[in-house]
Order: structure tokens, then sequence, then C-alpha cells
């Protein structure tokens, strides 16, 4: 018959990658691996993934490097304790709501409401917790839950009735504008204790040397316990795994960045209480995306609603979870920027909050279209957006530029996206 | 083969509104058998296809499954009764990789968290045993051709150890080699003892892959035709219905005339 012809022989692989043969792993199929062990597995795989535009974070690293360079270049203050541990406080409000936007984001949608409810969120703790004298803690917890409810809303209108998420959350932003100014009242501003629940969360720092070294052991060691435990099982299960020296070299770039950044930290005040927190959020989102079927079933929503549907994914409560997880980390900023300016007041979430929370997520590397991003991906993009901001303010340049510069930015971020989509698309992965 | 088909359908009618889909069709299965289901535009393959999926229940008739009447009301019964279905349109994820997709939506998980050790193990093991040649388990679908996607599809049918596999048209739109690898994965599936049922246009598909041909013609049974022993000639004359064509209806009317 015609059709034997064309059945695979193990050789044919060879041809396409000439280490695989002598490499791989005999009792597992060779035509099923593509990644050769050793350096030049590597080299090739990193080679074939730049081809296909699969640029991952470089791009973004890159940058980050290069705004260093240039503001340490025009002010030698910039790379000072002091500075970067500012930045590493001030962006950790952006940076929580982008990582509700980043949620929204793989599901390839957008929610234009964060802005405001962030500003509903603070408006509400201080309301409660100031104006009516609630306990702070409890005030804190109704703000968050609210923010939640609130995004459930908007993930209600889209999902169940079917209105776009766009217009849906441009209504939302216009509405809790309006409802966070009623709420304020007159006076507009109403100041927080610095020293409560809220005012804490960017003024405390664990002055003790021992909390940022302590976090750079444990995140380290953790990294490499877990890396390797996992490489292990997958040796067990007879599948290809990481190999130990790719695990070491992995392990000794974190500790590098770590150890330097505790370092920094406490030249200055200490490990910021915000960062640690930031630092959680991302760890325990990341978990949750990448590791739990109800992250699946997100990456799956942004790729093909209809194979999700196939699959016995229930889509409209995915689609309302999501919207109110972003709404939950909008609250999050929002009460962080609340403690940042020690106060609620009627700008709150207004501006370019929107703005930047959005280009942070994209900036990071998460995709426009969908199906594409980790919640990391808001840290790297919130670092941008925020050494920007205050190498700008160092040089006392004034906010206008800084607007613009932000947006070249996020026009490049955008052209990056669409290129690697492009390039994607004729390498057939996209 | 067995003597009782895994699947039999006896005098089943569908109805949409004024729209007689079916009437009356009868179809059997065995195990470790192919049958291909061919008709032309309209003539109710894709209809057929859906009341044995359970998409849409019949109206009339009786279906049997290994010799016992059953009720497919729902999705979900076919899938129950080991029933398999791999539509036109994959299905996949194109940003997930191939492990996740062919365990989209059953997981496996371990205290709560994706068991990806094992679930690629059994990936590679599946598609192992399929002979499927793609690059590499842990690659987006997207970096995938379109005959490997539908191998993937495919595969992912499997793991759910069907007795019955339903391929909606799962060689259109594939070129030579591709179409090819499919063929072979259908073979592979026959050997292994399953039951097959192939939608197709492709008159070569189907000489070269199927036991038994099936015709269905406006909604009617016309024809089942063992492949070894049946021309093209034949099969394609019970598709258009070249018993009853331009040539034979002037006959039909000439005699009517001849005998007034």
């Amino acid at each position: 018959m015609s059709i034997d012809k064309t059945s695979v022989t193990p050789d044919d692989h060879a041809v396409e990658n000439p280490e695989a043969a002598a490499g791989a792993d005999v009792a597992v199929d060779p035509r099923l691996l593509v990644r050769e062990r050793g350096f030049a597995g590597y080299l090739d795989e990193f080679k074939r993934k730049m081809r296909a535009g699969d640029l991952g974070s470089i791009p973004v690293v890159i940058g980050l490097i290069v705004i260093c360079v240039i503001f340490q270049s025009l002010n030698s203050a910039f790379l000072s304790a002091e500075n970067l541990n500012n930045i590493a406080v001030a962006m950790v409000a952006t940076g929580m709501m982008s990582v509700g936007i980043i949620f929204v984001l793989l599901l390839g949608e957008i929610d234009l409401s964060v802005g405001s409810v962030s500003g509903v969120a603070g408006a509400i703790t201080a309301v409660l917790s100031v104006t009516h004298g609630v306990n702070e803690w409890l005030s804190v917890l109704i703000a968050l839950a609210s923010g939640a409810a609130i995004g459930a809303i908007h993930g209600f209108f889209f999902a169940r009735i079917g209105a776009p998420a766009f217009a849906v959350t441009l209504a939302g932003l216009l509405f809790w504008l309006g409802f966070m100014l009623q709420i304020l009242g007159e006076n507009g501003t109403i100041n927080l204790d610095s020293d409560g629940v809220v005012g804490k969360l960017t003024t405390y720092y664990f002055s003790d040397v021992a909390a940022a070294y302590g976090l750079a052991v444990v995140a380290v060691a953790l990294f490499f316990v877990t890396s390797f435990l996992d490489s292990r099982r997958r040796e067990a299960a007879g599948i290809p795994a990481r190999p130990l020296v790719d695990i070491v070299v992995r392990t000794a770039i974190l500790a590098v960045v770590a150890f330097a950044a505790a370092i920094m930290f406490n030249q200055y005040k200490g490990l910021p209480l915000a960062l640690l927190l930031f630092i959680l959020v991302l760890v325990i989102t990341d978990f949750v995306l990448r590791r739990t079927t109800y992250g699946r079933k997100i990456f799956a929503l942004g790729g093909s609603v209809e194979a999700s549907r196939r699959a016995g994914i229930n889509v409209t409560a995915v689609r309302v979870s999501v919207f109110a997880i972003a709404g939950f980390f909008a609250a999050v900023g929002g009460l962080f920027w609340s403690s940042k300016i020690a106060a609620a007041n009627q700008s709150a979430g207004a501006g370019d909050l929107l703005m930047n929370v959005i280009a942070a997520a994209v900036i990071g590397g998460t995709s426009l279209f969908g199906g594409r991003g980790r919640t990391w991906n808001a840290l790297l993009g919130v670092m941008v957006i925020t050494s920007i901001q205050y190498g700008l303010a160092l040089e006392g340049i004034a906010t206008p530029v800084q607007y613009m510069i932000t947006g070249g930015v996020l026009l490049a971020t955008v052209v990056i996206d669409s290129i690697t989509r492009k390039t994607q698309k004729t390498a057939g992965r996209a | 083969m067995s003597a009782t088909p895994v699947l039999a359908l006896r005098g089943v009618s569908k109805r949409f509104g004024a729209v007689q889909a079916l009437t009356d069709v009868e179809l059997e299965v065995h195990a470790g058998e192919v049958v291909a289901l061919v008709g032309d535009n309209g003539a109710g393959k894709s209809t057929l296809v859906k009341t044995i999926a359970g998409v849409h229940p019949i109206d009339e008739g009786v279906i049997e499954w290994d010799g016992k009447t059953v009720q497919i009301n729902k999705p979900h019964d076919a899938q129950h009764l080991g029933i398999a279905t791999v539509y036109q349109d994959l299905a996949l994820c194109d940003n997930i990789d191939v492990v996740g997709n062919l365990y989209l939506g059953r997981e496996l998980q371990k205290r709560g968290v994706l068991d990806e050790v094992e679930m690629e193990r059994r990936s590679r093991e599946l598609l192992q045993t399929l002979s499927i040649r793609i690059p590499s388990v842990r690659i987006p679908i997207a970096s995938l051709s379109g005959g490997q996607r539908q191998t993937v599809a495919i595969a992912r049918s499997m793991l759910g150890a069907p007795k019955l596999v339903i391929l909606d048209e799962p060689t259109a739109a594939l070129g030579v080699e591709q179409t090819a690898q499919v063929l072979d994965l259908v073979e592979r599936l026959r050997e292994r003892g399953h039951a097959v049922l192939l939608i197709s246009h492709n008159m070569a598909d189907v000489k070269a892959v199927a036991d038994k041909v099936a015709v269905l013609r406006l909604g009617r049974n016309n024809g089942v035709f063992e492949v070894k022993t049946t021309s093209q000639e034949e099969i394609i004359s019970a598709i258009t219905g070249a018993t009853d064509n331009a040539v034979t209806r002037r006959a039909a009317r000439s005699n009517g005339e001849a005998q007034k």
C-alpha cells in the first residue's frame, strides 16, 4: 500500500537533528525528542526559539539594563540604594494591579476599570475606618471583597450577558469613578493613619539585615530543591529531565540577583514589606496559573474558547472568576496606592494609572492576544515603567515628557509583541 | 471480527422541523473494523454522526450498543458508552503544548496540583503505541502541521479507551504526506481492536483504509459495500444515485411513453 512509504523510521529524525541520535536517551522513542542533552542542545534550542520569535523576557531584561545605564550615566544617584529601594516600594501598587490585568489578558480580554476600582477600594477603607471608626483590618477585608465583587459584576455582564468586556469595563471605569467620588463626600480627601494597617503597607521595612538575606536564601533554596526534585521525578518516569548543570546554572543566576538585591536593600532601610508581599503574590499566582487545573483552564480559554467548551470547561464560571481576580488585585493595588499617599483622595485611580498597569503587563511580555504570559511579567514590566518615572524625576524632567517616554516604551513593546507574533506565525508557532 | 456489532443503528430517523434528515437508516460497526460513511453534501452524514455522538437525539429507531438497546440523549451518554468523536474542527488550543491538549479537561492531579510528569509519561506512551510522530510533546500545538494536529486530536480521543472512534473528515484539507500519516493511524486503531466510523469525501482514502462503505443518499441508506469487492465507480454511482440520472430518467420516460 502506498501509505507505507511515508511511515517514518527513526533515522529520519537524525537528519533533522544530528545530535539527537547520539545524545538522546534510547529508552524513550528518539523520534519524539527535539532537545538534545548537553550544551550544544541548549544552544540549538535557544537559536530555534530566537528564529521562531520566542523571545521570552529577553527584550525587557535588555531594556532594563539600557534604562539603568542611561540614567546612571546621567545621574549617579539612580543606582543608589535609596533610589532603588524607593522604586521597589513605589512599583508595588501598579504591579499588584498588573497581576490582575495579566489574568484578564490571558483570556484575550481587557479590563479598563481597574484604575477606578482601585480608587473605590482606597475610598472604602478610608471611609469605613476613619469616618465610621470600623476596625481597620475589617475595613481592608471589606475593601478587598468589594473589589472582587465589582470584578465579578463586570465578569457577569461579559460572560453571561455576552457584552464585550471592553465596553463593560469602560462603563465600569466611569461608574466606579463616580462611586468613589460619591462616597468620599464633599471634602474629597480622607487622611489615613500612617501607622495603621494600610499606612504600614509601604512604610514598613524589615530593618534586620537577616530578613533580606533570609528571603534570598529561602528563595534560592526553594528554587533549587523544587527544580531538583522535579528533575528527579522526571528521570524516574523516563521522560526528558533538566540536567543538573542546567539547574545549577539557573540557581546561580537567581542567587546572584537575589543576593545583590538583598545587599542593596540592607544598605538603605532593609527589605520593604511591600516588596515581600508583591513577591509572595507573584509566587502564588504563578503557581495557580501554571500548576493547577484552574490555571490550565484560563490558558485554554485564551487559546480556543470552543475547544475549552468541548473539553468540559465551564467557560462562564472561569471568565467571571478571572474578572473577580482582576477586581481583587485592583483593590489590593488601591490599598498600596492609598498607603503611599497616606490618604484616599479624589485623584486616586485616575491619570495614567490604568495605562501604566496595562503597559506593565504588556512590557513584561504578556500577549494582548491572549493565551501567553506569566504573572512574573508584571514584575519586569513595572520595574521598567517605575524606573523610567524615577529616573526622569531625578533629572527634574516634567510629567509631560514622562508621559511621552512611557508612551514610546509601550508602543515599542506592542510593536515587539506584534512582530513576534508575525515571526511566530511564519515559524508556525502562533 | 465479533458477531455482535459494537454499534448498530436500526431504522433510525431524525427530523428537524420540516426537514426529514434521516429516514430508516441502518448501520453496523464491528470491533476491529473501519466503516466509511460516505454520501454527497446534505446526505445526512453529519446528522448521523451527531445522533451517535449524542448531539441530536434520534426521533425514531433503535441504537444498539454491544447488542443491547441504549439511549443516547446527550454527548455525555455517548462518551460514557465509549464513543469518542473527533470533529472536523479539531478543538485544540494552539497556545498549549501537546500534553496539555491531550489532557485538557481531564488533567491528572496529585494533591490538587497538576501531575505534569505522569501526564507527560502517559502522553509519550500513548503517542508511541500509536506510532505518532511529532517533534516534542512539550511544544505548543501551533507549531505542528495540520496532519500532526489531526493525529494529536485523534490521540486525544483515545485517552478514554473508547470502543468506537468516529472521525469526521479527518483528511480534509491535508496534504499527501499528512493524509498518509492520518490513514496510518486509522489502520493502527483497527489493529488495536477499535471500531472506527470514518466520514470521508475522498474515495481514495476510503479505498485505502475502510473495510466497508456505507452510503447515505438523501437521508436514506443507499447500500453497504465490501471495499475489496466493490469498484470505485459502483460506490460513486451509489453516492450520486447514478441509477437515477439523466440517462436512466430518459430511458424510464421513453419506456413509459412506449407503454402508453
